[in-house]
């Protein structure tokens, strides 16, 4: 067991203005590890996982990130360089509108191969054929490969933006939702593809979603948000099986029975 | 006549302000070949996309000396060259010239000239969308950061896409550069076919864009490369036929209508070129037959 | 694979329970706590089949899930043995990576009922645990294949998700992958529950193996002659209940 984390988080705040986004929040991630934040709308976890992935400016706190080369800087000394780098091709993000993720007016090779010519493939049929097999993987069709993700239905979109973040092998996925805006017999295949991949390659994520079924499923660990803070942490079946918290135990409370 | 008595155009039509303002953009230009430098482009006496940036790098860099020549799409006497050579001999009242060989700035919409260009002279380029990267990234923030820190996969992502559809690089004009090794740069909607003559070119380039205020430049001798895959490498168009004027082969033609039961032709595009060719002899007997001249754009695999 | 190496404490317990006490505090209810065990002392050791005795709802489930890590425990100590290094861990801690880590090479535990996953085939359930710890995917599918037959799962049903299986079929499906890992330990919750006559006898014979191999195994077992059959002691849990008897 790796005794490392690969991300630490300690004291994040996000504040606008007066008002809180998230606040004292404070976890590690160890690699192989996939985190769920849980908790409804306006809980803070979208905030939270924005400000972990830089995609938005944290107001205090600490974020750091184990390096391949095993620094562990705060992701506030880095330069743009050095985290856009990082962003494109050590981390992935997999959005709930595969829109927000993908280039739609670009063909599924070119999505997929996107982030290879970044890192400076420049080899076309290498490209390609990169691109095939993670098309296969996450199930679509390699006939597929020239076509447009318009003309893709949304479980399809969603497993495209998985390829597309997959491919340069990346240490740290953050998802937002990724099975939020899905049919649910599409969703359940989305699941099952992303248990697969995430156990496969080894993969840490944090996953955002306030659907508990697909925490249980995917995650090891469970941070429960409410108001912007963290109200309970744990195992995710120690959290759902025996609820501490008063919120956590209406959240576990209010899931049907399967 | 001019009447005396009326206020003159300052020479070369702007202001001397103005122009030491965009001497210093294409001072800066010069020095960090490639790299877009934003300029406070004024409002010319012409509509946006004829040229307005081509105008006032002109404008900017004109001596009384100079000798102008303007082509548009590689011929002199279009609408778009005319005005702007007459305008330049009404506001500078400069010579002007059709001859290449003769021009000591040649401002340009469209192709560079077939005869090499030589050490002294200055070729500018009208402008319309100077961002390479604008097709696939519409905000300019991100392009701005992507040119800073040299992320240059989404040109690629462009070229993979033309391989995918068409199964080859179909990009056949503003066909993407790198310039020194560094900065990527639109040659401006110049053919493919004229890339190559960007490269250690002994003249100095100027790239004017009225409408979206930037100018950039190629200082003499400096390195252009055509992007492509190393399974894909980049070529120009070929043609099969010669023009059916001047006979010249290995040139840019383009092809003319010569009547409505399908007749057509291929020339020169370059008016000067063929002109110069066809007064020192060269000459195709009689005009070709209906269909007979045949164009083959080049197509890898 | 942990093996039994004599020179490290041979025969010391591999589980020691000290002092655990459990309850629930129900937010949704005014805040109403019910206790539900308390002082829970004991110790299982390899070869040993400790049984949990007593009356439904007196707090034997909980005492597993509580040593799984599944339930928080109030106070006490859970103590969890290496066999080959003798190092102690302390799981009531509630520390969730090393609760993973003792899942993963010390406990066991086949829980009542099958957790069924979407998509995911009987045989792939099984042979999961394998997979995680990195055996190669043909061989672990035909260990798991072999061991489904074992329980005699109809080979028919190895490809089918055991969402629309009976009891009988899930609770075996169940089993097989709960044996699947040679754990130190491991927790049994009525896993011949519902299983007939056939079937228990298998079961009993593969817990039989676990010991006779040095498992501790602690289970809940209603069926008396399954108890009887595996049982090396009975601990009345009634002894710890906080509970008014009914």
């Amino acid at each position: 067991m790796n005794s490392e984390p690969i991300l630490s988080v300690r004291k994040l705040e996000k504040r606008y203005g007066n008002f809180i986004g998230c606040t004292d929040v404070s976890f590690d991630v160890w690699p192989g590890e996939v985190v769920a934040i849980v908790g409804e709308s306006g809980s803070g976890k979208t905030t939270l996982l924005n400000c972990i992935s830089t995609r938005m400016e944290r107001s205090s706190g600490e974020i750091r990130y184990r390096m391949r080369d095993q620094r562990f800087p705060d992701l506030a000394e880095l330069g743009e360089a050095e985290l856009r780098f990082l962003m494109r091709t050590d981390w992935g993000f997999v959005h709930q509108n595969p829109a927000d993720g993908l280039r739609m007016r670009v063909s599924a090779g070119a999505n997929v191969g996107e982030r290879l010519m970044a890192i400076g493939d420049r080899n076309y049929g290498d490209i390609r054929s990169r691109a095939s097999d993670w098309l296969e993987r996450v199930e679509i069709a390699a006939s597929r490969i020239d076509d447009m993700p318009v003309s893709f239905s949304g479980g399809m979109r969603q497993r495209l933006q998985i390829a597309r973040n997959l491919v340069t092998h990346p240490r740290l996925i953050f998802m937002d939702e990724p099975t939020g805006g899905l049919d649910v017999s599409v969703q359940a295949r989305v699941l099952d593809l992303l248990r697969m991949l995430v156990s496969d390659l080894g993969l840490s994520v944090i996953i955002v979603t306030h659907d508990l079924g697909v925490a249980r499923l995917l995650s090891q660990r469970m941070i429960v948000m409410k108001s912007g803070r963290i109200v309970e942490q744990g195992l995710t079946d120690r959290v759902m099986d025996d609820p501490s918290h008063p919120y956590t135990q209406l959240l576990v409370a209010s899931i049907l029975e399967n | 006549m001019r009447n005396p008595s009326l206020p003159a155009y300052n020479f070369a039509y702007l202001d001397e302000q103005t122009k030491r303002m965009i001497r210093r953009a294409i001072l800066k230009a010069i020095a960090i070949p490639g790299y877009q430098v934003p300029f406070a482009s004024r409002e010319m006496p012409m509509p946006y996309g004829w040229g307005t940036g081509g105008v006032q790098v002109t404008a900017s860099i004109l001596g009384p000396d100079d000798v102008l020549k303007v082509i548009d799409q590689g011929a002199d006497d279009t609408t778009n060259a005319v005005s702007i050579r007459a305008f330049f001999a009404k506001v500078a009242n400069v010579a002007t010239t059709t001859r290449t060989a003769d021009a000591t700035i040649i401002q340009t919409r469209h192709r560079i000239p077939e005869t090499p260009l030589a050490h002294g002279q200055i070729i500018v380029y009208q402008v319309p969308i100077p961002e390479p990267l604008r097709f696939l990234e519409p905000r300019e923030t991100e392009t701005r950061v992507m040119h800073a820190l040299e992320e240059y996969g989404l040109v690629h992502v462009k070229l993979y896409e033309d391989i995918a559809q068409h199964g080859h690089i179909a990009t056949t004009y503003a066909y993407p550069v790198k310039v020194e090794g560094r900065y990527v740069m639109d040659p401006s909607p110049i053919p493919k076919f004229d890339n190559p003559k960007m490269h250690r070119s002994p003249a100095l380039q100027l790239f004017g864009a009225g409408r979206e205020k930037r100018i950039y430049a190629l200082p003499p001798f400096t390195d252009v490369v055509s992007l492509d895959f190393e399974d894909h490498p980049f070529t120009v168009q070929r043609f099969e036929a010669r023009c059916a004027l001047c006979n010249a082969q290995e040139v840019y033609l383009d092809e003319v209508i010569t009547d409505d039961r399908g007749g057509r032709m291929f020339v020169c595009s370059d008016t000067d070129y063929c002109e110069t060719r066809r007064s020192k002899g060269s000459q195709v007997g009689g005009l070709p037959q209906h269909g007979a001249a045949k164009a083959d754009w080049e197509a890898a695999e | 694979m942990v093996t039994d190496n004599p020179s490290v404490m041979a025969g010391a317990p591999l589980l020691s329970v000290e002092d655990v006490s459990k309850s629930f505090t129900i937010h949704l209810r005014g805040g109403v706590r019910l206790p539900v065990v308390a002082n829970v002392t004991f110790e299982v050791s390899p070869g040993e089949c400790l049984v949990l005795g007593g009356p439904s709802g007196i707090g034997k489930s909980s005492i597993l899930r509580m040593i799984f890590g599944n339930y928080a425990v109030d106070t006490g100590r859970i103590l969890v043995r290496d066999r080959s290094t003798g190092d102690v861990a302390d799981l009531a801690s509630g520390d969730p990576r090393l609760v993973l880590s003792l899942r993963r090479d010390h406990i066991g535990y086949v829980s009542q009922f099958l957790r069924t996953i979407p998509r995911v085939s009987a045989l792939d359930v099984v042979a999961e645990p394998l997979l995680t710890r990195g055996v190669e995917r043909k061989a672990a599918s035909n260990r798991a294949a072999a061991m489904l037959e074992r329980l005699n799962l109809p080979s028919a049903l190895f490809n089918l998700p055991p969402a629309t299986f009976s009891g009988g079929e899930k609770q075996r499906v169940n089993i097989a992958r709960g044996f699947m890992i040679d754990h130190p330990i491991l927790l049994l919750d009525e896993p011949t529950a519902s299983l007939d006559e056939t079937n228990r006898d298998v079961v009993v014979g593969m817990i039989r193996e676990k010991l006779a191999a040095g498992t501790a195994i602690l289970g809940i077992f209603h069926d008396i002659p399954v108890r009887e059959a595996v049982a090396t002691s009975i601990l009345d849990v009634a002894a710890f209940s906080t509970r008014e008897a009914a």
